[in-house]
């Protein structure tokens, strides 16, 4: 093993390839293993904010952050998936004043982090989200209203984790990351070439998980890409509260893994430097951490109040740095989207969103007796105890609707 | 008025997931070779060797078990027989331990954990209460947690702080973890191969102070009995245990408390009292059906735990009991528990333990009539 450790037991080594990512940069570009693990001394950039690719020399092409342009399938995917996810947070935010949904964490904003993200997995991978990434949870294919079941509030998940391989969405912050971690063992241990893509917010990156999800997939040398979405707070709480390492991607180094940072708004950089950890990780590179610098445009959630932490000056700086206007400028630049194109493209986001008004438009109902079903695989005589006073009571209360005095 | 108890007659029948891996288990069982005294470390050594024979997809980590075979040795020569990757350490934290365990147990696999000490398993608290015990519930049954964390619990070994905890209260009051808590040899090979066959996580407890305690048992017609149980569907998961029979009075116990019950129980026999010790084995699910019938057939009871007796098991106990033996009780129920104090130093421990004294004074407040 050539990332850091030279206290790695001599018959550990035998197991790993002979070449990984640090050895070769050590090998290719003559700097240490240290230089290759600490991120580019600046965001990894392609794109600007005006939508121009920017200069060969300026997009991460220091020795051992090389990154090539992705193809254009794989750009115009991503326009494509900017828009609908927009439009996702969109239509779930006005759902929520509605009242069709109790909150909505939205990443209007964060759409190039939640598209890179689900995008740069193969069907066989996994993808571990937070609660902040619907998004990149529908991205991966699974069906935008059972996305949004935890939030509607008939049931705390959705979604099959097993049939799209996506964890489910959790609230506690940072112990998804050490599920990824598992499922990550898991799969080396069988042989299989899976890689874990877990992602997490800045605050998250405060939490003990945090720590032990890095250390473990770095000690096990598992193919983790771990993906923090620096949106500069942790609802009030800015950045400078959580950390003052140079940058979260920094943190890497000292678990042995290689981080890198790169511009959250900008799909195309994410989507150069996501694919290139994935495939480093299915290589047998180890995990990698990659930081996304980008900013969440709406509260926290409905219950919060962003104006009281934070100003509306800053979050006009950000504006402008949209992650999809950027990317409508680049695609039409080249050549590669014209007005037909968009026009497709803004009609199945509206599809989606029909889908969603519709699906959680409706009230579904619930079976009480699924209370008691899911809790043991097969029911305590407690809880069939318990099942039967509900239906009892249930029962009851019917037959009183039906003949009342 | 008559009494209107009800318990549930149907056996415990969670051991689908156990058929399949009966035959490979029971090929592996060679010729009964006949008692002989082994400890609970060595039983519950075995049975992880037994499942992990059984079943590629058992694998055991957490700290320290792997070269040194754990501090208490449960799991000595796993990594010899199995290699690294079945039976390895782990950095040392426990959230990590069990968080991993949750992804590997996702992804197919029976991970074994071990939780080096009962007070050292609270970092992993959120993870066992967040997501080991909720991963079922919240995918509606698709995502299954076959999953055990080994607790070694309660004290009476003389350990220095945070090593002797009664945990199994905080885990008992969590929806979705099955606790199970061995008292003999023998269960303590049956229940930890039924715990790893379980589709859903359990909080295995097992009594420290009991570990180098011996009986004379057969470990290979254990293992072939397990397979029979398996192959034929059937199980003791979830049932307690007639540990003495007894028509006086019933003490109900588990864990480290069951040999102070029972030394307590020969103590009043030569008294001319007959007093019945109930097993309780496993905590969640709990065995109403058994303690019942022993309470409704002596009429008194006396409920032991070494934990804390305020808002514990032992309450609960009293509570179930109470509530479906009213009308056959003599006397209320009494508890003889640790007191509400943070577990003593050592050299304090053996005015904390409940002992045997402490539960003949309880039984003999039981309102008998000469």
């Amino acid at each position: 093993m050539t990332i850091s450790a030279d206290h790695t037991a001599p018959d550990q080594a035998q197991r790993l390839p002979a070449e990984d990512a640090a050895s070769e940069a050590v090998r290719k570009f003559g700097i240490t293993v240290e230089d290759y693990m600490l991120p580019a001394r600046h965001q990894i950039q392609m794109v600007d904010q005006d939508g121009q690719l920017k200069a060969e020399g300026e997009q991460g092409t220091e020795p051992g952050h090389e990154y090539p342009l992705p193809a254009d399938e794989e750009l115009l995917a991503a326009y494509e998936q900017l828009v609908v996810g927009r439009r996702v947070n969109d239509q779930n935010s006005a759902l929520v004043r509605q009242g069709r949904m109790a909150v909505y964490p939205s990443s209007h904003g964060q759409e190039a982090c939640q598209v890179a993200a689900a995008l740069c997995l193969s069907d066989g991978d996994w993808l571990f989200p937070t609660y902040r990434d619907a998004v990149a949870v529908m991205a991966r294919g699974v069906d935008p209203v059972e996305t949004m079941t935890i939030f509607r509030g008939d049931w705390h998940s959705g979604y099959d984790p097993a049939r799209h391989k996506v964890g489910i969405q959790c609230t506690p912050l940072t112990t998804q990351l050490l599920h990824g971690v598992g499922v990550a063992h898991a799969a080396k241990l069988r042989g299989e070439d899976t890689v874990v893509l877990a992602m997490c917010g800045d605050g998250a990156t405060s939490e003990g998980d945090f720590h032990e999800a890095l250390n473990f997939a770095a000690v096990f040398h598992l193919p983790v890409v771990f993906f923090v979405q620096n949106n500069k707070y942790a609802i009030s709480v800015p950045l400078a509260h959580q950390s003052v390492a140079p940058s979260l991607a920094h943190k890497a180094v000292g678990y042995g893994m290689a981080g890198e940072r790169v511009d959250g708004n900008d799909v195309v950089a994410l989507l150069a430097v996501l694919d290139r950890a994935v495939k480093l990780a299915r290589e047998g590179s180890g995990p990698l951490l990659v930081e996304a610098h980008t900013y969440r445009m709406q509260a926290h959630t409905n219950a919060d109040d962003a104006t009281r932490y934070r100003q509306d000056s800053e979050v006009a700086e950000w504006l402008a740095k949209d992650p999809i206007s950027r990317m409508k400028t680049y695609l039409t630049g080249r050549g590669l989207l014209d007005d037909d194109g968009a026009a497709r493209i803004a009609a199945h986001a509206e599809d989606v969103a029909t889908q969603l008004r519709e699906g959680l438009g409706e009230d579904v109902p619930v079976d009480p007796q699924e209370l008691f079903r899911h809790v043991f695989s097969v029911p305590t005589p407690q809880l069939k105890e318990q099942s039967a006073m509900l239906a009892d009571e249930l029962a009851r209360e019917a037959s009183s609707e039906e003949s009342p005095k | 008025m008559s009494p209107t108890i009800t318990t549930s007659s149907e056996a415990n029948g969670n051991v689908s997931a156990a058929t399949a891996r009966a035959a490979a288990s029971a090929a592996s069982v060679a010729e009964a070779s006949g008692p002989q005294a082994v400890t609970m470390a060595k039983a519950l050594n075995t049975a992880l060797a037994d499942a992990m024979h059984a079943d590629p997809s058992v694998l055991v980590f957490g700290e320290d078990v792997g070269l040194l075979g754990g501090v208490f040795r449960i799991t000595d020569g796993l990594t010899r027989t199995f290699g690294e990757q079945r039976c390895f350490d782990t950095p040392l934290a426990e959230s990590g331990i069990v968080g991993m365990a949750v992804g590997m147990a996702m992804n197919g696999m029976r991970p074994v954990v071990e939780m080096q000490f009962d007070a050292f398993a609270y970092p992993a608290f959120q993870q066992i209460v967040s997501h080991v015990a909720k991963m079922h519930n919240r995918t509606r049954g698709l995502v299954k947690l076959p999953m055990v964390i080994r607790v070694p619990y309660a004290g009476g070994i003389g350990g220095v702080e945070h090593h002797c905890d009664s945990s199994e209260s905080y885990y008992a009051h969590t929806a979705g973890l099955k606790v199970f808590t061995p008292a003999t040899v023998a269960d303590s090979y049956r229940m930890l191969r039924e715990a790893i066959d379980s589709d859903d996580p359990v909080m295995f407890m097992e009594p420290k102070k009991l570990y180098w305690s011996k009986d004379l048992v057969d470990l290979e017609d254990l293992g072939a009995q397990h397979a029979a149980n398996a192959a034929a569907g059937t199980s003791s998961e979830g049932r307690a245990a007639v540990a003495r029979p007894g028509t006086d009075a019933t003490l109900i116990a588990y864990g480290p408390s069951v040999p102070t019950a029972l030394a307590a129980a020969a103590a009043a026999a030569e008294e001319g009292r007959s007093l019945e010790v109930i097993d309780v084995r496993s905590i969640v699910p709990f065995d109403d059906e058994t303690v019942c019938a022993s309470v409704r057939k002596t009429g008194r009871a006396v409920v032991i735990a070494e934990a804390h007796g305020f808002a514990s098991v032992s309450s609960e106990i009293v509570a179930r009991v109470q509530e479906r033996c009213f009308h056959y009780l003599a006397a209320p129920i009494r508890r003889v528990t640790g007191f509400d104090v943070p577990y003593p130093a050592p050299k304090l421990e053996h005015y904390y333990l409940p002992g045997v004294d402490r539960i003949l004074d309880a039984v003999d407040d039981l309102q008998w009539e000469n």
